[in-house]
């Protein structure tokens, strides 16, 4: 299968790319791993008239620590943090990204891509809600940074302006005892998940949850937090039962359709059950 | 748009439209029909080539983004010496049946090698989870790629 013809440049530098998507304007697309994008125009369900490709610009291709936060630079791989020591520092962004499709797709599709795509099938926009990431947007009129929840405005659909690319995406490393984890089920390594959920708890030095994020995938029409969730756990002493209560609560916030991968209730029952299992797996690395 | 790469050790200037896909300018321009499109989708991974070392499907990359890269086939794994020691474990394994998925499968446990040279059966069975063998013939795949590996641990002398 062929897309539909395009323009094509990769410029080397950061500043040669946001020249280009300033002069294409809504013209332009960011052509990064390209593991969703090119199935995409492949399929004729995209059809950008012109590509910048920013492969070539490997000052974007990191996973670093920088000012209490993991930063994953637009053209760091997803086994790039698969591989990376400071990406511990995150434990449900370094527990996700081994579950991220497979490996050939995890040796070219990039984290920032994923995030910038909004699908909401995607992993990474669970665990970046999970974690309270900050999205990185450049143009060539400068910098801004965006929180999670606003970049994600719907179905396939983020909050950057024309001429704006994701530079890089961060989440803030915990300053106390800290665990996350990313629970995914699928039918097939590589399969889109039928279900994910992903956790992060912080506890405060006297062992109650000072700050707790779950993100749900593919359960309703974009990557969702579970705000009532979270609420019920916020302040409160960890236990199972409290874990069950916040389990239920996250499948009340799921809208799961029934499809091929199986029907909305068990879906939603599957919520329940990773978000307990995920906060339980995060408790235990956060007190170990 | 003119670009130059590197296939199995020759250069090769080419002229290609940005939208054609790596794998049909392997296919398509230089005639090395080894690496085969199964699913089209970046599903499959019959397609897998290594780019400068690493596997990638190459039905999900254009070809203009393989400019100034080493690109290794099917066809490039056999050395001066013959056959790579895992070309040698899928036949002495039989780690095929009908032979579509191996040219990925060869490849993906070529690059587990270089970096993984003693693979558990956990570490194969993870490294070859992006190709898919409809045949279902894994049991023995792995054992192509422990016989890979024990050969090339015995200095190249049969596992």
């Amino acid at each position: 299968m062929y897309p539909p013809a395009f323009e094509y440049q990769a410029p080397d530098t950061l500043e040669g790319a946001l020249a280009a998507l300033a002069e294409l304007g809504d013209e332009g697309r960011v052509l990064a791993g390209g593991q969703s994008l090119i199935p995409m125009m492949k399929l004729r369900l995209a059809a950008p008239s012109h590509l910048v490709d920013i492969n070539r610009i490997s000052e974007l291709s990191y996973v670093r620590r920088e000012n209490g936060s993991l930063c994953i630079g637009a053209l760091a791989r997803h086994n790039d943090v698969v591989g990376s020591a400071d990406a511990k520092a995150s434990g449900v962004v370094s527990s996700a990204a081994p579950w991220i499709s497979d490996p050939l797709v995890r040796n070219r599709g990039t984290v920032c891509g994923s995030v910038a795509h909004c699908d909401p099938e995607g992993d990474w926009n669970s665990v970046m809600l999970a974690a309270r990431a900050s999205v990185v947007a450049q143009s060539s009129s400068g910098s801004r940074t965006i929180g999670i929840d606003d970049f994600i405005v719907s179905f396939f659909t983020n909050s950057l302006e024309p001429g704006e690319m994701v530079t890089a995406v961060c989440v803030p490393i915990p300053s106390g005892a800290s665990g996350g984890a990313y629970m995914k089920l699928e039918r097939k390594i590589g399969d889109y998940a039928t279900v994910g959920v992903a956790t992060q708890l912080e506890l405060a030095s006297d062992g109650t949850i000072a700050q707790a994020g779950i993100g749900l995938t593919a359960v309703n029409y974009q990557n969702t937090r579970a705000s009532a969730a979270e609420d019920l756990l916020r302040g409160e002493t960890p236990s199972d039962e409290l874990f069950a209560e916040a389990g239920a609560a996250a499948a009340a916030a799921s809208d799961p359709q029934t499809d091929v991968r199986g029907d909305a209730e068990w879906k939603r029952n599957v919520v329940a059950v990773y978000t307990r299992r995920g906060l339980a797996q995060a408790l235990a690395s956060a007190t170990s | 748009m003119q670009i130059n790469i590197n296939v199995n050790g020759t250069d090769h200037s080419l002229d290609v439209e940005p939208r054609r896909l790596l794998v049909d300018a392997i296919r398509g321009d230089l005639g090395l029909r080894g690496t085969h499109i199964g699913c089209d989708t970046t599903s499959c991974g019959a397609c897998t080539v290594l780019v400068d070392g690493t596997p990638i499907k190459s039905c999900t990359m254009f070809a203009v983004q393989a400019d100034g890269s080493a690109v290794t086939t099917v066809e490039g794994l056999k050395g001066a010496d013959g056959l790579s020691a895992v070309q040698q474990g899928f036949s002495a394994e039989h780690g095929l049946q009908c032979g579509f998925c191996t040219p990925g499968m060869m490849l993906v446990s070529t690059a587990l090698l270089e970096e993984n040279p003693d693979p558990s059966e956990d570490d194969i069975r993870w490294a070859i989870s992006g190709n898919i063998c409809r045949c279902t013939g894994y049991v023995n795949i792995v054992k192509a790629v422990q016989w890979a590996a024990a050969a090339a641990r015995n200095g190249g002398e049969e596992g």
